[in-house]
């Protein structure tokens, strides 16, 4: 009997980094996950050391493949996910990092966008790009970083350093680093860094001037699917054989390979993606356009999308600023207590409003309060707020797509609020469904992996293993929906107002 | 020098008699085994019943430990929070079998689904979190009426409601088929909350080992049956293994 194959995911997220092992029936086999520390070393500045995430990596690869008890031969593919535009800048002689990793969240280039957009206009950018010109992205990042230091930018004139986001720094390393390591990213990951042309799929000169990038720093760029070599430490002789970003590798592990699928993440934020299949469709309603994924040989399939930036950390806040409930669960059981918000809205603008609306100055507000309204009202308000913001981009991406969408799949740690759930059927008024074990990244990135690799034949075979955990079907009436959506738009205009 | 509260001690030796007796006490039997005059013995019990660690039965006057006793150390689980802390259990025990799998608890009487995932296949298929299912006609139910003292009680001079041919009605054979449980860790129905449907449910423990919610499969009496019409012993495995692991994931022998 010969030996059985797997095929390896490995996630680089935000808080954490993950290796999982998955079967041919695209079941997790093995799983080792370790932690890494935040650096906050200002109001708004967030940091990750990537000698840390790399060392980190050479523990939970081999912990994974021990765990499932395979040698590295048995393992036909690794796909690397990650967290996208976090920005890695390293020499390429020592291998050392010239700074800690600037993650999405850093708001540190806000101080450069206005240089930049006197280089080149938003909505140029934009039209290159697909993405607005804010702090998130990694092109405005670099140019902080570079312009921070006069010796770090002759370096990087000189073609000494490398810039990477998080894959491209973890294939160099994975594929020998100092020693002839690949230099590469895909186009996932390359679409989020404000200096790839939508287009070409490849670096975009006017962007890289607008940015002051030199070429010389930045890796290639590759399909999603495609070889991107061969693995030299922690363990030897693993084929990389997909890299795709995060909220990519979520929507391809819920199956969304063609035109008209979309998935929602409801995490910390949400993050909504359209499929909208072979060419990059312009939103005209505040949308990300961006690439879903590429296959090697094939055109590539490009996505738009919306995201919300506080979704569970607004329950979180409830939890641990307010104290109002004891665990994320409770809000549940709070707002069951009660049969509407009692007239209450929460509009959590904490850091302003992003898709489709935009508007960075936006502050959050409560509205609505008189003496009737209870802890459990405010607890179906805040539910609430995660369903009508999931509503709002629902209805951009219906404006900009050709069809509405039919049906939402849901991932993430909120899928477990039944009724949060429910409120998006009925916001949406679409049928809301929820695939069995929720771990969509990393299968996600073992599903490309896997096609690179022909563990799998193609998509067709991994569209069967997608499993239907849960459905919850619109229940409300038209009359009460239309009613309740006027009243949360006058919350978000008020809460727009108020930061203005 | 400590001094000691009187009626403390006594309430104390009232509970350590009633918790090493299986069957509800009398007065007379409780006021002899601890040496107190009877209405001593009564005004004690009555306050210990007011506090929820004695409970009286109704009918004979006799009196037992009370749940409040039982639950003291553990804080009752939310459902919604068992569902958030298991739910990938039971989207697994689902995977494994293709069957629709339940995790419930007891509640008012009834096994109350804190979360409810889909069989494998297409077709529509309801949720039903939050449903009431009986605990006598259902295997999470006979877990809960097995494990869960409360659960037990609340079954105690209640009509076993017939709902299919193959119900148990009947008090003694329900007691037999609770103690079965008890000695193999799991529990099933099969055909007797509806003709073609079939259960196999096991306990969920929390860190102190006290059973707060069953987790079970349910399908057609064909998938899950064999031959013999018994349920199938590779799912009867899945069952218990997930069970197992819910509980270990919720403290159950883990070090203090």
């Amino acid at each position: 009997m010969t030996a059985p194959q797997y095929v390896a995911a490995l996630d680089q997220g935000t808080t954490s980094t993950r290796c999982m092992l998955f079967d041919r029936e695209g079941r997790m086999v093995s799983l080792a996950q370790r932690e890494h520390h935040q650096h906050y070393p200002r109001a708004g500045w967030v940091e990750h050391d990537p000698m840390e995430i790399w060392d980190i990596v050479c523990q939970v690869v081999p912990e994974a493949l021990a765990d499932a008890g395979a040698s590295p031969s048995q393992v036909v593919g690794l796909g690397i996910t990650n967290q996208r535009e976090t920005t890695v800048v390293w020499d390429r002689h020592t291998g050392r990092p010239v700074h800690n990793a600037i993650v999405w969240q850093d708001t540190r280039s806000s101080s450069v966008l206005p240089a930049v957009a006197a280089e080149m206009t938003e909505a140029d950018i934009q039209a290159r790009c697909g993405l607005p010109l804010v702090t998130y992205f990694s092109g405005p990042k670099v140019r902080w970083l570079l312009d921070s230091s006069p010796s770090l930018r002759e370096r990087a004139e000189r073609g000494d350093l490398l810039f990477g986001t998080m894959d491209t720094w973890l294939v160099w390393n994975l594929t020998g680093g100092v020693a002839g390591g690949a230099h590469v990213t895909d186009v996932t990951n390359a679409s989020r860094t404000m200096l790839m042309d939508l287009g070409t799929l490849d670096w975009g000169p006017e962007l890289l001037a607008a940015m002051r990038v030199p070429r010389a720093m930045l890796p290639e760029i590759r399909p999603t699917v495609s070889s991107f070599g061969t693995t030299v430490s922690p363990v030897e002789g693993i084929s990389l054989t997909a890299v795709i970003g995060d909220q990519q590798a979520s929507l391809f592990g819920q199956a969304g390979f063609d035109r008209g699928d979309a998935k929602c993440t409801f995490g910390t934020g949400g993050f909504l993606l359209l499929n909208t299949g072979p060419t990059p469709v312009r939103s005209q309603h505040g949308l990300i356009t961006t690439v879903a994924h590429a296959m090697e040989g094939e055109s590539a399939a490009y996505a738009l999308e919306g995201s919300i930036a506080v979704a569970g950390s607004l329950v979180q806040w409830f939890r641990d600023s307010l104290g109002l409930i004891r665990s994320a669960a409770e809000i549940e059981t709070q707002a069951l207590t009660v049969p509407d918000n009692g007239g209450c809205y929460v509009v959590p603008a904490f850091t302003g409003l992003y898709a489709p609306h935009w508007e960075p100055d936006a502050r959050g507000v409560i509205v609505g309060l008189t003496s009737y309204v209870t802890k459990a009202h405010l607890c179906r308000a805040v539910l609430e707020a995660t369903a009508w913001q999931t509503r709002e981009v629902i209805d951009a991406m219906n404006a900009d797509a050709a069809a509405p969408l039919e049906r939402l799949a849901v991932d993430g740690g909120m899928t477990a609020d039944n009724l949060l759930m429910q409120m998006i059927a009925d916001f949406l008024d679409i049928p809301v469904v929820r695939p069995m074990v929720a771990e969509t990244v990393s299968r996600g990135a073992a599903y490309a992996a896997g096609l690179g690799a022909g563990y799998w034949p193609d998509r067709e075979v991994l569209r069967r293993h997608w499993r239907r955990a849960a459905e919850w079907r619109p229940t409300m009436s038209a009359n009460v929906r239309d009613d309740e959506y006027q009243r949360w738009r006058r919350a978000v205009e008020l809460a727009i107002g108020w930061g203005a | 020098m400590s001094r000691t509260v009187q009626s403390v001690e006594r309430a104390a030796a009232l509970l350590r008699v009633l918790s090493a007796e299986s069957e509800p006490m009398a007065l007379g039997q409780l006021a002899a085994a601890v040496g107190l005059a009877k209405p001593t013995a009564h005004g004690l019990l009555r306050t210990l019943v007011e506090a929820g660690f004695v409970d009286q039965e109704p009918t004979t006057g006799r009196y037992q430990v009370g749940s409040g006793l039982l639950h003291l150390g553990s804080v009752s689980l939310d459902l919604n929070e068992l569902r958030s802390e298991t739910l990938n259990w039971v989207d697994t025990l689902a995977a494994r079998t293709g069957e629709e799998a339940r995790i419930a608890a007891y509640r008012d009487g009834a096994a109350v689904v804190a979360h409810h995932v889909f069989r494998a296949g297409p077709g529509t298929q309801e949720m039903d979190t939050g449903r009431a299912l009986p605990l006598h006609a259902t295997a999470l139910g006979k877990v809960l009426v097995a494990f869960d003292p409360g659960a037990a009680r609340s079954v105690v001079g209640q009509p076993l409601d017939r709902l299919t041919f193959r119900t148990i009605t009947d008090r003694s054979e329900l007691l037999r088929a609770l103690a079965d449980a008890r000695d193999t860790g799991w529990a099933s129905a099969v055909s007797e909350s509806r003709p073609e449907l079939a259960g196999i449910a096991a306990p969920v423990r929390d860190r102190g080992g006290y059973v707060v919610a069953a987790v079970g499969i349910a399908g057609p009496v064909l998938r899950l049956c064999d031959a013999r019409g018994l349920p199938r012993a590779d799912l009867v495995e899945q069952v218990v293994g997930v069970s197992r692991s819910i509980s270990r994931a919720l403290g159950h022998g883990r070090a203090a």
